[in-house]
């Protein structure tokens, strides 16, 4: 697949230049509480532009919560959290607004607004919030739906596609809006069995032909270990364990990483 | 007790005319229930508790008095404070505020059946605020509830002759006035009730078309 086309990125030059120190997310002390249940307890961790990490653990753990408060869908108890070199929280509104450009997610159920066609759904905030004029965002949509294989589809409802079809649909959503980070929340924990392979190569893809830093919280090994620069495993709202996936695959330190991956594996 | 057609055929001029009256003070008075209903659901929901505040205690005031006492209210006080309105307008203000009490419940069961999942995904997209409601939340809860909607048209419907009471003239008004000029009172009220049946059955087979429409 030629994936090169759509995604290369046409950054403009000098992006990236205020991530001082290189790196591109910053967690700092970030606590978060759902009533007397800690979830995250104290987290600090930094990622790399154009790293791929791949958070596993337990259910429970605390990964999707990460996810969640990197995309402003909740806010932490304690702490503070930065992107490329900006604080997103605390912030205030407007800037917020300026961060979460830099950050696209896709979700375990998709969430495609069901109200619009395919195309819509893909242009909707390129158009909005980018200021892309709409032919501009519809020949990219279009680029992209060629990329996820979905070129047939720019008129379909949403909900007359396949769950497979729908997750393509959202992962080329969040791509229009050019995030330098994406966020992948067990997006093919909601898929038949036989739908998986497509969105993991398709995922695959896009990790290797794009410089797109990547945070996955994902239950498919053999995908984290062929994508991740980096492993976190998360026990109890902390990281217990980081490395290179080789190192956390084969050959863990902690045993509540080997017990974990002797569950899953 | 006799039927006599010749009190049908001498009515019917009559009955036109408040039938058309009857459908107009219906189409206004859903339009402005269904705008305000909304207006009200919206202002439920912003922050400032100043601004929910009254409109929660205006709008339960509405909901709970008699729509009856709220056309004497409006057509008989109002004036005395200088407010003078036709009786028709009066009537029309009068049924679609008093059923946007009614709606804004409707509007905000439909809104709160999107899925968290619509608010998280236009999130993550950064839509600014108003485009989320406008593109995203609005068209998905107003599909979700216009055959509730469409229930308090009929709703409304059966209660445009309360306006008699304030002189407008629509069905029961004229068969009243008919009756009352020429003694045949089985005749008109007959008609008018045939007339409701249909208006009903036509009003919801135009909502049931609407609903297979919008629901995909």
């Amino acid at each position: 697949m030629s994936a090169d086309t759509p995604l290369t990125k046409d950054t403009e030059p000098g992006a990236g230049a205020n991530t001082a120190g290189g790196e591109l997310i910053r967690l700092a002390g970030v606590t978060k509480r759902f009533g007397t249940n800690t979830v995250l307890d104290d987290l600090n961790f930094t990622v790399d532009p154009g790293k791929h990490v791949t958070l596993i653990g337990p259910s429970g753990s605390g990964k999707t919560t990460i996810l969640r408060l990197l995309m402003t869908l909740t806010q932490p108890d304690e702490g503070t959290i930065a992107v490329d070199g900006e604080q997103l929280f605390p912030a205030p509104e407007k800037q917020i607004r300026e961060v979460r450009k830099k950050i696209g997610m896709v979700f375990q159920q998709f969430n495609l607004f069901p109200n619009m066609n395919v195309l819509r759904n893909i242009t909707e905030a390129p158009v909005q919030v980018l200021g892309m004029s709409k032919d501009e965002a519809e020949a990219r949509a279009r680029e992209l739906l060629e990329l996820v294989g979905l070129a047939d589809k720019c008129d379909a409802r949403p909900t007359r596609l396949s769950g497979g079809q729908q997750q393509r649909v959202a992962i080329a959503r969040a791509l229009a809006m050019r995030p330098r980070v994406l966020l992948l929340d067990e997006v093919t924990s909601a898929l038949d069995p036989e739908l998986v392979a497509g969105v993991l190569d398709l995922l695959r893809d896009i990790a290797r032909s794009t410089d797109i830093t990547m945070l996955c919280v994902t239950h498919e090994m053999g995908f984290a270990r062929d994508i991740s620069d980096q492993v976190l495993m998360f026990d109890g709202g902390r990281v217990i364990e980081s490395g290179s996936p080789e190192k956390i695959f084969s050959d863990p330190e902690q045993d509540r990483t080997r017990e974990f991956l002797g569950a899953v594996l | 007790m006799t039927w006599d057609w010749n009190a049908v055929s001498g009515f019917m001029p009559h009955f036109w005319d408040g039938l058309r009256v009857t459908l107009e003070a219906l189409a206004l008075g859903s339009l402005l229930s269904f705008t305000l209903g909304l207006v009200w659901t919206l202002l439920m929901r912003t922050p400032t508790r100043w601004v929910r505040w009254p409109v929660g205690v205006v709008t339960e005031f509405v909901r709970n008095t008699p729509l009856l006492v709220q056309l004497f209210f409006l057509f008989y006080v109002l004036p005395e404070w200088g407010l003078t309105f036709s009786a028709l307008t009066t009537g029309v203000f009068a049924i679609g505020l008093h059923y946007s009490t009614y709606t804004m419940q409707v509007y905000r069961a439909g809104i709160e059946a999107v899925p968290a999942g619509q608010w998280e995904a236009a999130t993550a997209l950064n839509l600014p605020r108003h485009r989320t409601w406008t593109a995203v939340i609005l068209p998905q809860a107003i599909r979700r509830v216009v055959p509730a909607l469409g229930n308090y048209v009929i709703a409304m419907l059966k209660d445009t002759p309360l306006l008699m009471v304030i002189t407008v003239l629509e069905m029961l008004g004229q068969a009243r006035l008919y009756s009352q000029q020429h003694f045949q009172f089985t005749e008109p009220v007959t008609v008018i009730g045939v007339a409701f049946i249909l208006i009903s059955y036509l009003a919801s087979l135009l909502m049931r078309a609407l609903e297979r429409r919008l629901v995909r």
